[in-house]
């Protein structure tokens, strides 16, 4: 276990205007590390009282599933952290319909509530963002 | 126009890398402003003074440090990835009982707010992934 780093609390807003953010998670959750920046990066910009919505595209829509258990893998419980988005006022995740069912996925196989869009629907969803980060 | 830049992929094993700096050059060639170059998960290794690629090879580590040197540019490396993979500099060296510290001169590490932060202040934040 690391000591703590330096700070990673907000630093001294020299006050900006509030931007809206969309976090898109493309990759599977366990086979690298972006997953995780992922999550961590949103949950750092709702602690800056930005407002954060979250989009899981193609492999990303594996990062939703129940039950998952990667301490086989030696690997910390990323599901963990979903389930703490609304204590950060990460209210809104949407999943791509499409990659779901390109995986054989149903949306009640999934840890928390997330909302299916459709292609057409992402293009008109991103568009409403100042900001977009993908990992 | 403000630009930020999120590089995600280290040299030698990923384009993103190189293709970050030479966008970075190009943005400033226009006559944009870079408001921050943020390094996180394999980019930290972007700011890795040990690194030695051949010399006939882009050294991309290099080509940060003139940026910085040249233009001001504020090149910030994420603290809790870089830690995970050994890029650290004399403080955090000091603090986990590390024998040598290897961050090149010209980047710092902070937290990941700090690509919050220079999201808020920029126009534009372009990711180069991994």
């Amino acid at each position: 276990m690391n000591k703590t780093p330096a700070s990673e609390t907000p630093v001294e807003s020299t006050l900006t205007p509030q931007k809206s953010f969309l976090i898109i998670n493309r990759r599977a959750p366990y086979a690298c590390n972006q997953a995780r920046e992922g999550l961590d990066t949103a949950l750092t910009t709702a602690i800056f009282e930005q407002p954060v919505s979250i989009l899981f595209l193609s492999d990303g829509v594996w990062q939703l599933l129940k039950d998952q258990n990667p301490a086989e893998l030696g690997q910390k419980n990323l599901a963990a952290n979903l389930q703490v988005l609304p204590m950060y006022d990460i209210e809104q995740l949407y999943v791509c319909a499409e990659a779901l069912d390109d995986r054989n996925l149903s949306i009640d196989q999934l840890a928390v509530p997330v909302t299916p869009l459709r292609h057409n629907e992402i293009k008109v969803l991103i568009q409403q963002y100042d900001h977009v980060l993908t990992f | 126009m403000i630009f930020s830049i999120v590089v995600q992929g280290a040299p030698h094993s990923r384009q993103s890398a190189q293709s970050a700096l030479r966008f970075t050059r190009a943005v400033l060639a226009q006559g944009h402003q870079i408001y921050r170059v943020f390094f996180s998960g394999d980019g930290v290794h972007n700011g890795s003074l040990i690194a030695t690629p051949q010399q006939d090879e882009c050294h991309v580590v290099r080509g940060w440090q003139a940026l910085a040197r040249d233009h001001q540019i504020d090149l910030v490396i994420c603290i809790a990835a870089a830690l995970r993979r050994g890029v650290m500099d004399e403080t955090e060296s000091a603090r986990h009982d590390k024998s040598n510290s290897n961050l090149a001169e010209g980047f710092t590490l902070s937290g990941l707010g700090q690509l919050t932060d220079a999201a808020l202040h920029s126009d534009r934040v372009i990711t180069f992934g991994s």
